[in-house]
């Protein structure tokens, strides 16, 4: 700043209140255009052609859509991330479940919440492996249980019918504990003389949480909506380690789905995994911009 | 307070609340105890089925120091804080020049930024995959935890200049404004008067930083190849494929990629939920 003053002083001075805030967030710009910015255009491109990641790219027009349109592991993979969608919302009621349950001041009821958020800071490799283990039939913790409870062994990740649920389940595990994170934080923030008032006009159990402790959760619960939404849609990390994507492609997402054509053993197909990607993104700007345009009227109101 | 203290409840009720915590945290932490119970089983339980039962001997030391030895986990784990602590100090940086401008300016163009920002976080790494790895090719970076480091901060910067802006707009606005009266510069504002008061913010965000940067995985695949830059979750992962069968190994590995980020959380939980739950208590 100072090597610009020195060149042109009356520059600066006439402008310096209007550069000043760009100044300061040029670092963040450049960093964010290089690696996030301009990589979502480049990957819409992408999707138009044909590439190996090395030689040279051929444009092929809508090709890579249209392969996309016919192939079935598309399908499964769309099929998942709904059904991801729809059972990861679980973590909300869940979490405020269990919020609910540990909001109470006993002895070491601070050692118990810290407990209760374990999974959320752990790697998603690492419940991954732990949830591997649980499910592996033989001997398996889980596998036991169910054996002792149905009297029949089922392998969880090998088996077509369960193993995406198998897998959710496994992603709900840290993902509740990040709901729950939330509410007890917004149950901690309740105006306590609304709930006394309530409390005195009669209003108990779950009419009062319906009517006047949820209202006031309003803003854990968006963001528990966000971070859920996002989060089911971003699953990659536990389909990629509990199952590949197997047994023959039915634990498939579309987030790993995409990584398996564009960077595995198959075959660098740079074009076709930027057209799954696209399709991925397009999806999850819906949410995003229902999400943004939420937030922008929370900040003209505020 | 909701629910209804338990303190008012019958003295049966609360006799039963405190019996069924330790219950209810053991059946929802069960997957974890059995990993942890495994790490320290002598491997001849395994073969002889003994999965679950009182382990027949504590072979924790054998069990640990094996992982140690026979794998790269210590070069893994070396290459995650080479990676992780950069990040954090890049990105906190870069953020909390973002947080000022977009808090403590009016300019066209500034809700806009900052949408941008927030939403480039939503997106899903996918998009960005292809070009971003072409583009670490293409720099020399591949393979390389500088290459992570640099893809690590652009991204995080995003999430931290959500946090640093609302942060900074929480601040008194008179100070700023007393020290432009004063004839300081917005350089020496942002210095002197403003980065002082953001050491909370700065706190939340790089024990934050650190548990999200250290848990990636995607990324640690995707622009990393050979050991000699592998992060542990990618390197745990490649163990895994190695440890066929051998879970106590494969247990005691998870249990020491899980520990550092654990630690953090532990010794600054207070910024750590206060960094978590920004907004969740707003309007």
């Amino acid at each position: 700043m100072t090597a610009t003053a020195a060149r042109a002083p009356g520059f600066w001075r006439r402008n310096q209140q209007r550069l000043t805030p760009w100044l300061f967030m040029a670092p963040g710009l450049l960093m964010f255009a290089i690696y996030v910015l301009i990589p979502i255009f480049e990957s819409i491109a992408i999707s138009f052609y044909d590439w190996d990641g090395l030689g040279e790219k051929v444009f092929i027009g809508l090709s890579n859509y249209v392969e996309l349109m016919d192939d079935d592991t598309f399908y499964v993979a769309l099929k998942n991330n709904v059904l991801w969608l729809v059972l990861y919302l679980l973590a909300i009621p869940a979490g405020l479940a269990v919020a609910l349950f540990l909001n109470q001041t006993v002895t070491g009821i601070r050692l118990y919440k810290s407990l209760f958020f374990f999974p959320f800071v752990i790697s998603q490799v690492v419940v991954g492996l732990i949830f591997t283990w649980f499910y592996a039939p033989d001997f398996g913790l889980f596998s036991a249980l169910l054996k002792s409870l149905t009297g029949q062994e089922i392998a969880i990740l090998a088996d077509e019918r369960y193993v995406t649920y198998g897998i959710i389940l496994a992603g709900l595990w840290p993902q509740t504990a990040y709901c729950m994170i939330l509410y007890l934080t917004g149950l901690n923030n309740i105006n306590p003389e609304q709930v006394e008032a309530a409390r005195m006009d009669g209003a108990k159990g779950l009419k009062l949480l319906w009517y006047v402790i949820l209202p006031q959760l309003a803003p854990a619960t968006f963001i528990a909506l966000v971070v859920t939404v996002i989060g089911s849609l971003r699953s990659f990390d536990l389909v990629s380690i509990m199952t590949s994507g197997g047994p023959y492609g039915s634990s498939q997402v579309l987030s790993y789905f995409m990584y398996e054509q564009a960077l595995s053993e198959y075959g660098f197909r740079m074009g076709y995994g930027a057209a799954i990607a696209v399709v991925l993104f397009l999806i999850m700007m819906v949410f995003i911009s229902v999400f943004i345009v939420r937030m922008l009227s929370q900040e003209r109101n505020a | 307070m909701f629910p209804t203290p338990i303190q008012k409840a019958s003295p049966l009720t609360q006799k039963a609340y405190v019996i069924l915590l330790p219950i209810a945290l053991v059946l929802w932490l069960l997957p974890l105890i059995g990993v942890a119970i495994t790490s320290v089983r002598p491997a001849s339980d395994l073969a002889a089925g003994n999965y679950f039962g009182v382990p027949s001997g504590f072979a924790g030391v054998d069990n640990y120091t094996a992982v140690f030895r026979d794998s790269p986990i210590g070069l893994y784990i070396l290459n995650s804080f080479k990676v992780t602590i950069p990040t954090v100090i890049g990105s906190v940086a870069l953020a909390s020049l973002m947080g000022f401008a977009l808090s403590v300016y009016k300019f066209r163009g500034n809700l806009i930024v900052f949408f941008m920002f927030v939403a480039g976080n939503f997106i899903p790494f996918q998009i960005l995959m292809v070009p971003v790895r072409d583009f670490t090719l293409k720099a020399g970076l591949y393979d390389t935890t500088l290459g992570l480091v640099l893809f690590h901060i652009a991204f995080q910067t995003g999430f931290c200049t959500l946090f640093m802006r609302n942060f900074i707009r929480g601040l008194p606005f008179s100070l700023i404004e007393a020290a432009r009266v004063e004839g300081v510069s917005e350089w020496k504002i942002f210095v002197h008067v403003v980065l002082p008061l953001m050491r909370p913010a700065i706190a939340a965000l790089s024990v934050l930083v650190f548990t999200f940067v250290w848990n990636d995985y995607f990324w640690a695949t995707v622009l990393v190849q050979g050991s000699h830059a592998m992060p542990v979750t990618a390197g745990l992962y490649s163990l895994n494929g190695q440890w066929v069968a051998a879970w106590h190994l494969v247990s005691a590995g998870a249990i020491v990629a899980a520990l550092p980020p654990v630690a953090m959380f532990f010794l600054m939980q207070r910024h750590f939920i206060a960094g978590l739950t920004l907004g969740a208590t707003k309007g």
